[in-house]
């Protein structure tokens, strides 16, 4: 019998997602507070006819799974910051040869080595912006256990669905908590697989797209011969230095995410009328944003909750309208300041933008944000 | 001989290829093919993997599952490919600094772990692509747009090198001697692990002109003069000994396989969970 609940750390949520979702190959190399993904992965995997390697670096972690992803299987990679670094160019011939592939990146306190297993979020632009070139990329965030699992599945089913790598952003917090999980409501969530080409080799080019702009990219050794490369090229895959040509493969990398409908996510609280004050948030920060916007609701005062989800591509239009509605936004990170320069951007001045943040390697507690409220919500109430 | 194999193996809407005229990498190119062609393999079970560089160009011209990825992470990639479906045969095309500087690390782990991969390096000592800069395989003293007064690094043994890691099939001839070098490629190709076979080729744009080694012909000469067998090499003296290079299979041996090894951790999980 299958129990209902079950207690979970986030980051043995993030593989029983990702086995859920149906990852048949995990490559990686450990590395704090992500190395449990691996481990789990390389006892899970066997038992589903899959295969775990643990590669010489992060570079040859990345390469190995977008080669499986090639070969046909659903793949995924964890690290945190330092490992991410390293994967980045790797990601990058991901987006641009569209092979579908999962990376998670257990967030820790940098730059460099900097605080081992010390929790931070200041990987939101690298997540965005690491790897070279022009590429557009998606980025989930999960604020707890049961949603990491979820957002794995998510990210398997995106990355099949748009070709395309997704980052599951996790924090050290996430990661290592435990919480508890529906393990029979998670177990419904649907599984999507790459499209298929159906007719005959002859008539096949994989990088052709569909009306949703996505390649059929069929896995090697189905009869489907063609070449892959990193270097722009035609919808028969080979490279072509027209400039023509890569303008048109560039924008339409980008225009088969902006097709996508389900990649605004993001969660509202007491948002749908007006307030003085809008906390934005997203990852395990939320969780102290939000027991701070309870209290200051509970003692009369006007304030509600963003919780963006899909940090990139942003739910931009959700947070413009949801701004228009707030006399000022707050937005709390873990960082010294990188996704409420997004924030800013969308919004553009259009309201008051507020900003507490750590960049140290220390949580931000519900009282330090419940102090900002006060502060913000004074200033106001004085002007 | 050679235009059936061009017709069988060789994507013709992709010809001409960018290689320079009197380049080594085209004929090392046609020994493999030459080997695949042998052992009668099907194409569409096949696959054929490079970096970037002149030699990483390869794959491009050839009608096979093709993958070009980034600068070194050959073998990376590849060994996703050959773990994720054991039944493709996959092979490496690489240049000497794709796999031995950039590269230089997984290469030695996939000799380590001997998985089945063929990796044939088109070692024309120095960076073609980029214009003749001097690599790990560049000979003492030799120059390069980036050793203007010669190279002072010690060169790599790339065979030396892979042998040493664990791989299976090792051996190494040159574009001179394009029979032997295919024989190799079709040993390497058969064998059950992971396999090297290093094809020294010419580079005349650049590393022969930066050389003074005269015309494409004279280059091929060259490698004629320069490779030697163990004994005749061991037979010289240190400075004779620097200018030659010893051509041979230096390893053929039997070791557990890595996709095989894993197969066996699956039957033994999956026997497990049935019998609970
Ligand atoms: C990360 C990275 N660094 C550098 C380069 C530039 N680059 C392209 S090919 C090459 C060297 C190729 O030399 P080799 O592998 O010996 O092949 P050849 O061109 O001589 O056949 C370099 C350094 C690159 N593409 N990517
Ligand atoms: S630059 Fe050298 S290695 Fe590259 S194609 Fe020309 S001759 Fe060959």
């Amino acid at each position: 019998m299958e129990t209902e609940t079950k207690l979970m750390q986030g980051n043995e949520a993030c593989v029983a997602g990702a086995l859920h979702a149906g990852m048949r190959f995990f490559a990686g190399y450990p590395i704090t507070p992500s190395t449990e993904i691996a481990e789990l992965s390389a006892l899970h995997l066997p038992k589903f006819g899959g295969k775990f390697i643990q590669m010489e670096d992060e570079l040859a972690s990345m390469a190995a799974a977008i080669g499986a992803s090639i070969a046909g299987e659903k793949t995924m990679t964890a690290t945190s910051g330092p490992g991410f670094s390293l994967k980045q160019e790797n990601l990058g011939y991901a987006a641009m040869a569209e092979i579908p592939c999962v990376i998670v990146n257990v967030q820790r306190c940098g730059p460099s080595t900097g605080l081992p297993t010390s929790p931070a979020q200041g990987d939101v632009m690298q997540a965005r912006w690491g790897t070279h070139g022009d590429h557009p990329m998606i980025v989930l965030t999960p604020s707890s256990v049961s949603e990491t699992f979820s957002l794995t599945v998510q990210a398997f089913n995106l990355a099949e669905q748009y070709m395309t790598p997704v980052i599951l952003l996790m924090d050290e917090v996430v990661g290592h908590m435990r919480e508890k999980v529906n393990i029979k409501e998670l177990s419904q969530l649907p599984q999507i697989n790459r499209r298929r080409f159906e007719g005959q080799a002859d008539d096949y080019y994989a990088y052709r797209p569909d009306q949703s702009l996505t390649p059929a990219l069929m896995p090697f050794g189905e009869g489907y011969r063609y070449h892959i490369t990193g270097l722009y090229h035609d919808e028969t895959g080979f490279p072509t230095n027209s400039t023509d040509n890569a303008r048109a493969q560039l924008k339409r990398l980008h225009q088969k995410l902006e097709l996508g409908d389900n990649l605004a996510m993001y969660e509202e609280v007491e948002m749908e009328k007006e307030v003085d004050l809008m906390i934005l948030s997203y990852g395990s920060t939320y969780r102290s944003a939000r027991k701070a916007a309870r209290k200051a609701r509970k003692e009369g005062k006007s304030v509600g909750e963003f919780r963006v989800i899909s940090l990139w591509p942003s739910p931009e239009l959700a947070i413009r309208e949801a701004a228009k509605k707030a006399k000022a936004v707050l937005v709390v990170e873990m960082n010294e300041g990188q996704y409420v320069q997004e924030v800013e951007r969308i919004v553009k001045s259009k309201s008051e933008i507020h900003f507490l943040g750590n960049g140290a390697g220390e949580l931000i507690n519900p009282e330090e944000v419940y102090e900002k409220i006060l502060e913000v919500l004074t200033c106001q109430a004085n002007s | 001989m050679s235009s059936e194999l061009v017709t069988k193996y060789f994507r013709e809407d992709r010809l001409p290829h960018i290689w320079c005229p009197g380049c080594g990498h085209g004929i090392a190119t046609r020994a493999v093919m030459e080997a695949i062609d042998r052992l009668g393999w099907d194409k569409n079970n096949t696959c054929i993997v490079s970096g970037i560089g002149c030699s990483s160009r390869a794959p491009g011209y050839l009608d096979f599952n093709t993958l070009h990825t980034t600068h070194g992470r050959a073998l990376a990639f590849a060994t996703g490919i050959k773990l994720a479906k054991p039944h493709l045969h996959v092979i490496v095309l690489t240049g000497d600094g794709d796999t031995s500087a950039i590269g230089g690390n997984h290469l030695i782990h996939a000799a380590r772990r001997n998985i089945d991969i063929t990796t044939v390096v088109f070692n024309n000592n120095t960076y073609g692509m980029t214009g003749g800069q001097y690599s790990p395989t560049t000979p003492f003293h030799d120059k390069g747009t980036t050793a203007p007064y010669g190279n002072i690094d010690q060169p790599f043994d790339i065979c030396n090198l892979a042998q040493a890691a664990g791989a299976t099939y090792v051996a190494r001839s040159t574009v001179f001697h394009p029979k032997q070098l295919s024989q190799m490629v079709e040993k390497a190709l058969q064998k059950k692990g992971f396999s090297l076979v290093e094809a020294i080729s010419s580079c005349p744009t650049y590393y022969g002109r930066k050389n003074k080694k005269g015309t494409a012909v004279d280059m091929m000469n060259f490698l004629k003069y320069r490779a030697v067998s163990q004994s005749k090499f061991d037979a010289l003296s240190p400075e004779e000994q620097a200018e030659h290079v010893v051509t041979g299979e230096f390893m053929n041996r039997t070791a557990p396989e890595y996709t095989e090894s894993y197969q066996k951790i699956i039957d033994l999980v999956q026997g497990r969970e049935e019998s609970k």
